[in-house]
Parts: structure tokens; C-alpha cells; sequence
């Protein structure tokens, strides 16, 4: 069934591509048109973007799509949610289903230069790592010699397994499947000796698994994973407004602007908050949008760093530091530019 | 008085657009430019979006290193290798698959359509239970399940079941030993196509024979005789020029041998169960469509019920169960698409997804895909017509 889906996706790409080839450049109003912001994430990856019972999404990259919807609609709650696989999520955007991509999507030069899209920020700074079973007594990917290793196709995964083990020359046997669950199982009913992909990931999937203490994350990291959001190349507005719509929670967390109190910090003397939060200046309306984007960013979503807690951070079950992830205030990497 | 004279001898011509040959040949002609400009028309504006998005488009990614591996390759194949490799590796992987599903599935269906007519009371029943329960459950979820029963059912390398320490089951797939050919095979292989051949010449010189004189001569005796015989002289003639590659555990898991994976094993086992029901019914509609007065008749000049079936029965039974095998074979090779849900490396796990997603060009990933299994289908298709021909009737 999986390859009508692709073939479902494909033809949907080639009738929207004979259809409305000219409109590339008005992703806003299609949107505003529509009421709603559509945005594709994957079929459930806790603290990422996962679907509760009620279908409800959360997770860090839901939190991003949320933003935008925010900032457009000064509501949260306008973004209808489409999962994708790893394989069909490129397509999709492509096509046109989707107008952001949110989907720990890793920037590549081969993906921003021939798929027709543009990554807009990094939010995610990760790397590709491997769990074990704790029973193996694994210690480094270096014991991986002649191991079975089990991912996700249609991933850079693949390519960056690919080059560990033969750069170190070892053997070892893949096998790809196409949903990340699909992955669990397998790895747990012990198909592989290990499993691969982006160390978030494994944190996350981690906990999918039956005894998720049973199994530990190599401290090896083999490859640069940039994660972040992804739209069509051409709409260089829409771009923006997403960009920036992340921009914001980065520099919210750095001002310390929280949800809680960014009603007092209207009134701030600081004019940096004041000209995020729409008291000077008119920064909304460069990106075609109303003066309270980020003020809505802000009370709807959160800052970065509180995104990053309610899904990912060592309270919750995924329970990741921030490490590189951390502001360059403190260290880390995260990184906006002013609003000015 | 003035009469109109008309020229009596010309006929009373019709205008060109009204004349019904000319009208249907201008429709055909018409339609056929309107499908054509529709397929430019589409193709155009397609290519021209492709290239007004900056999305690549074109066949050169085939020739770009690929830069992934796959863990059943036939052909020699690593992550350097092209993209077009890769093509090559998941469409063997596709006929592998086909070929020994369609061999599984005709064995396993002839078997179950004549047990299910046979007068065991028992036997019958079995044959139909099977063939309702199987028919009847959606392919991908009986593929799904034999893959999770086969993981969950077999242990891990370590503790993997062995047959005589060479042959060991584990979730890692069956490992076999290897035959290694050594210098001097060739003989075996010569010695082989020999028997072959003297097989072929000695069924038609026994046939003419036959219809000749009437004598018999026990043919598949003595070619099986033949088959078998010619290339173990042979072998023997060389000194045994080949040994075995045994698997062995080291590490993680099995190193050395052959190795079937899960995903095969699994795959393999539900096409032929699945498309073994089907034909299994086709099989049964070719033997009830042959009138039992045909059977009485065959028993009136003396035949024996072996030779009625074979000569009487099956010739005539074939004729109707050919057409809807053919669709079976077809049905099965198609089916092997559904690998993707259990990451056995197919045609289309391996191109139309990996490949596809690797490069971004989705449109010219599927288009191939889809080329290749129309042109597999329509060869086999082209056979099993032929063949059919070749069963048909022939009035004399």
C-alpha cells in the first residue's frame, strides 16, 4: 500500500505543478485565504511532534508551526497538522500540501539546491548517534564491526551510516524500513544490534520501546545533523515569516520575555522588547503581518526555552539537555538576529 | 418552355464532410492529436514548473554515486556504487521474489485445487478451509504478519537453531554453506547442459517413436537419470572442484555461507501462500471443466486413471486454467511491491523510495518504477499467451 501513497503523492505533485505553477509567491494569502496554516510534521515522534489520544499535537517542531500560526492569525490553534514520513515529506512540500516543513527535516546542500525548497533557520542542533540494548554490553560505535543496524529509509541516516563504516572500514548489514515504528519494532524484537538516527530521535523513540531503560545511547555522534524548518524556494516572504517567527522565540528566551510575562513586559523601558512586542516600530507589518506577531508568538507558544522544556528538556520523559542547544549567551549555538 | 437539364450521367456526389468513411477517419485523427497534445501538454508544463521551482529534473542522478547500502544485493553492489546499481539491485531483488513466488505458488496451487476435489473427505476439507481463510485476509496484513511471527518466533544468532551446524534459523534469517566453485567446475556446468539437451532430443525421438510404433519408452526416468548422472561424472572426473563456505558465528552475528534474510523468507512464504489459494481455484474450475464422459471415455479404451489424467484430463483442463494463471503470475509479481511494509530492499523500497528521496526527483523515480513493472508484467504476460497458444486446441 505504501506505494500508492508515493504514487498518491507523485500524481498529486504533477497536477499541482501543471496546475498552479505561477502562485509560488503568495504562500501568505493562500493561507490567510484559507484560514489556516498547514503543516508538515511526522507520524509521531514524542516531544517532536506527536498526536495525543485526542489528536492533539505537541512536541518542539509543533511548537514552531504553532508560532507561525501565531503570528499570522494570532491564534495557536489554526494549523492543521499533516504526518509524513521521511520519504513522502519532501513531496509534500513540494507539491504544495503543506506550506511549512516541521519535521526534524536535517539541512543539506544536495536537499536546499535541488529539491526546490529552502531551509529557513536551524532549531534543532543534533547528530547522528546509535542505541543499543544495555545487555550488549556495547560500549562506542567502534564494537559495531559486522553489526545489523536498523533505520528509517529515505533519511540522511542511510548516507551517514553509510560513510561511518566506511571510513572505519567495518561491515555491517542495514535494514531500512519506512515508518519510524516500524523501526521499533524490529529493533526491539532484535532484528538489529542497533538502532541509528538523529540522537534526538533515539531519546525520543527511546521511550516508544517496550523497556525503554534496557537501552542506552552511544556517546559516539558520527555526522552534523542541522534540523530545522523547511518551505518552497521562490516565496521569499513566506520564508521570512517563518524564520523570523523562530527568530523571535530565540530572542524572547535571550530578553527573558516568557508567556507569563510578556503582558507586563509591553510596558518595558527596554526598547529591544519593545520593538519585538510591537510598542515601536512596525515589524509586523514588514513581513505583511500585524504589529502583535510576536507578542502573539510569545503568549500563545512560548520562548524557545520554554518550548524546548514543556518537550524535550530532563522533565519530561525525553529528558535531553540542552547542550548545543543552549542560547550563545550561555554557550550554545542558538542564535538570532535583532529585530530592528 | 425552358427544362432544366442536369447532367444525368454524373452520380449525386456527396461533400467530403458528409461521407461517413471520411468523417470517422477525421475522428479518429482528431482524437488521437487531442490525446497527444494533452500528454505534450501535461509533460510540458510539468517539466516547466520543475524548472521554474529549481527542483532537478532529468536522468542524470542514475549515474551519481548512490552512497547507501542495501542488505540483499545480487550483483555486486556498496555504497559507492551508482544510483543506477541500485535501480538494478532493488528490480533482482523484485524478480527474485517473482520467480520463486510463482514457482511456490503453481506447486503449492496444483497440489491444493486437486486436493480439494479429491474424495478424502478430509484431505478436501483442509484444501478448502485453506484456501477460504487465505483468499480472504488482505495480502499485506498476512505479509506483515508471517514477519512479525517469523521475528517474534525465532531467537537471536547466539542461540540460533541449528540443523546439523550448517544450517542455523535466527531473526537474523536462515544461513546455509556456500558452494565455492574451484577450477575445473566447468565440466559440471557442460556436463549439465548435455543432459539437458539429450533430454530434450531423446522426448522428441521418443514421441515419434511413439506415434511410429506405438512403444513406450520411460523418458523422465531416464533424462532425471541423465540430469543428475552427467554432471556428478563429471564433478567426480574433476576431483570434487569445489568446496563449501560454512557460516559461522563471529561477533554479532553469522559470517560466511548464504544467507536468506527475514524479510525474503517472510515476503516469499505469504506471496505463495497468498497466490497458491488463488490458483489453487483456477486450478479446480480447469478439472470440473473437463466433462466426466471425457474420463469414461479414456477408461472405455482401456486407459489407466494415471495416464487419463495425464493424457486427457490435464491437456483439456489446462486450456482453461492458463488465462486466469497468467493474471495470478501477474497479481504476484505486483504484489512484491508490498515488501516496502516489512524493508525487504524491492524495486520499489530501494528506487522509489530511498533513491527517490535521496535525490528529491520524485516524478522521474515513479515514472521508472512504474516503466519497470509494466514492462515485466507485459513480458511475462507475452510468454504465458504464447505458451497458451501453444496448449490450445489444435483442430486437425
Amino acid at each position: 500500500m505504501r506505494m500508492i501513497g508515493s504514487v498518491a503523492t507523485a500524481g498529486a505533485a504533477f497536477l499541482f505543478m501543471t496546475a498552479t505553477g505561477a502562485e509560488a509567491q503568495q504562500t501568505l494569502d493562500i493561507v490567510k485565504k484559507r484560514g489556516q496554516l498547514v503543516c508538515g510534521v511526522s507520524q509521531g515522534n514524542p516531544g517532536l511532534s506527536n498526536p495525543d489520544t485526542q489528536g492533539n499535537w505537541s512536541g518542539f517542531d509543533v511548537d514552531l508551526c504553532r508560532a507561525v500560526a501565531a503570528a499570522i492569525f494570532g491564534d495557536a490553534g489554526r494549523v492543521k497538522f499533516v504526518p509524513t514520513t521521511a520519504k513522502e515529506r519532501f513531496t509534500a512540500l513540494q507539491s504544495g500540501e503543506i506550506d511549512v516543513l516541521s519535521r526534524n527535516t536535517t539541512w543539506t546542500m544536495s536537499r536546499d539546491t535541488q529539491l526546490g525548497f529552502d531551509y529557513v533557520a536551524v532549531n534543532f542542533y543534533d547528530g547522528q548517534g546509535f542505541m543499543v540494548p544495555k545487555k550488549s554490553g556495547i560500549k562506542s560505535a567502534r564494537e559495531l564491526k559486522g553489526a545489523t543496524v536498523c533505520t528509517a529509509t529515505g533519511t540522511t541516516t542511510e548516507m551517514n551510516l553509510a560513510d561511518y563504516f566506511r571510513a572505519n572500514k567495518m561491515e555491517y548489514k542495514i535494514v531500512a524500513f519506512e515508518k519510524t515504528d516500524e523501526v521499533n519494532a524490529a529493533y526491539d524484537s532484535g532484528r538489529c544490534d542497533a538502532y541509528t538516527t538523529d540522537r534526538s530521535s533515539l531519546a525520543t523513540q527511546r521511550t516508544k520501546l517496550k523497556v525503554p531503560n534496557d537501552h542506552v545511547i552511544l556517546p559516539d555522534v558520527i555526522s552534523k545533523e542541522p534540523l530545522g524548518p523547511s518551505v518552497r524556494h521562490g516565496d521569499n516572504n513566506w520564508g521570512d515569516i517563518v524564520r523570523w517567527a523562530y527568530f523571535v522565540m530565540v530572542n524572547a528566551e535571550e530578553l527573558g520575555v516568557t508567556q507569563a510575562n510578556v503582558d507586563q513586559m509591553k510596558s518595558s523601558a527596554n526598547p529591544e522588547i519593545k520593538r519585538m512586542l510591537g510598542g515601536e516600530g512596525d515589524f509586523g507589518k514588514m513581513l505583511g503581518l500585524d504589529n502583535a506577531w510576536a507578542y502573539n508568538i510569545i503568549k500563545l507558544v512560548g520562548n524557545y526555552e520554554e518550548s524546548y522544556e514543556r518537550n524535550l528538556g530532563p522533565k519530561t520523559p525525553i529528558g535531553l539537555e540542552r547542550g548545543v542547544n543552549n542560547l550563545w549567551t550561555k554557550g550554545g549555538l542558538q542564535y538570532a538576529p535583532p529585530i530592528r | 418552355m425552358a427544362v432544366d437539364v442536369r447532367d444525368a450521367g454524373s452520380a449525386p456526389s456527396t461533400p467530403i464532410w458528409l461521407d461517413a468513411r471520411y468523417r470517422a477517419i477525421f475522428f479518429q485523427i482528431a482524437l488521437l492529436v487531442a490525446v497527444l497534445a494533452f500528454g505534450a501538454y501535461i509533460f510540458h508544463n510539468t517539466y516547466d514548473n520543475l524548472q521554474r521551482r529549481g527542483i532537478a529534473s532529468g536522468f542524470a542522478f542514475l549515474g551519481s554515486t548512490a552512497g547507501f547500502d542495501i542488505i540483499m544485493h545480487l550483483i555486486p553492489y556498496q555504497a559507492s556504487s551508482s544510483f543506477g546499481q541500485a535501480l538494478l539491485v532493488g528490480l533482482l531483488n523484485t524478480m527474485v521474489v517473482a520467480i520463486v513466488g510463482v514457482i511456490g505458488a503453481t506447486l503449492l496451487g496444483f497440489t491444493v485445487g486437486v486436493a480439494r476435489l479429491s474424495r478424502n473427505w478430509i484431505v478436501a476439507r483442509i484444501a478448502a478451509v485453506y484456501i477460504e481463510v487465505i483468499r480472504n485476509i488482505p495480502l499485506l496484513l498476512q505479509i506483515i504478519f508471517w514477519y512479525q511471527l517469523l521475528g517474534k518466533s525465532t531467537p537471536g544468532p547466539r542461540n540460533s537453531i541449528s540443523l546439523a551446524g550448517l544450517f542455523f534459523l535466527s531473526n537474523r534469517g536462515l544461513y546455509m554453506p556456500a558452494p565455492v566453485t574451484e577450477d575445473g567446475f566447468w565440466l559440471t556446468v557442460a556436463a549439465f547442459i548435455a543432459a539437458v539437451v539429450g533430454s530434450v532430443v531423446l522426448a522428441r525421438w521418443s514421441k515419434k517413436r511413439q506415434e511410429a510404433t506405438g512403444q513406450q519408452f520411460p523418458v523422465v526416468l531416464t533424462s532425471l537419470g541423465l540430469i543428475l548422472g552427467l554432471p556428478l561424472l563429471g564433478l567426480l572426473v574433476m576431483g570434487v572442484p569445489f568446496h563449501w563456505n560454512y557460516a559461522v558465528l563471529q561477533g554479532f552475528n553469522f559470517e560466511g555461507g548464504m544467507v536468506l534474510i527475514p524479510e525474503f523468507i517472510s515476503l516469499t512464504f505469504a506471496l505463495v501462500l497468498y497466490t497458491g489459494a488463488f490458483i489453487g481455484e483456477n486450478v479446480r474450475a480447469g478439472i470440473m471443466a473437463v466433462s466426466h464422459g471425457q474420463t469414461e471415455a479414456a477408461y472405455a479404451v482401456g486407459l489407466r486413471p494415471g495416464p487419463t489424467l495425464r493424457l486427457v484430463v490435464i491437456p483439456q483442463a489446462m486450456r482453461v486454467i492458463i488465462p486466469p494463471l497468467t493474471s495470478q503470475y501477474l497479481n504476484l509479481t505486483k504484489n512484491s511491491s508490498l515488501a516496502t511494509a516489512i524493508a525487504y530492499p524491492d524495486l520499489v523500497a530501494v528506487f522509489a523510495g530511498t533513491v527517490l528521496n535521496q535525490t528529491g526527483q520524485a516524478v522521474e523515480c515513479i515514472a521508472i518504477t512504474m516503466a519497470v513493472y509494466l514492462t515485466t508484467s507485459l513480458s511475462t504476460s507475452t510468454f504465458m499467451n504464447w505458451f497458451n497458444r501453444k496448449m490450445a486446441l489444435t483442430e486437425r
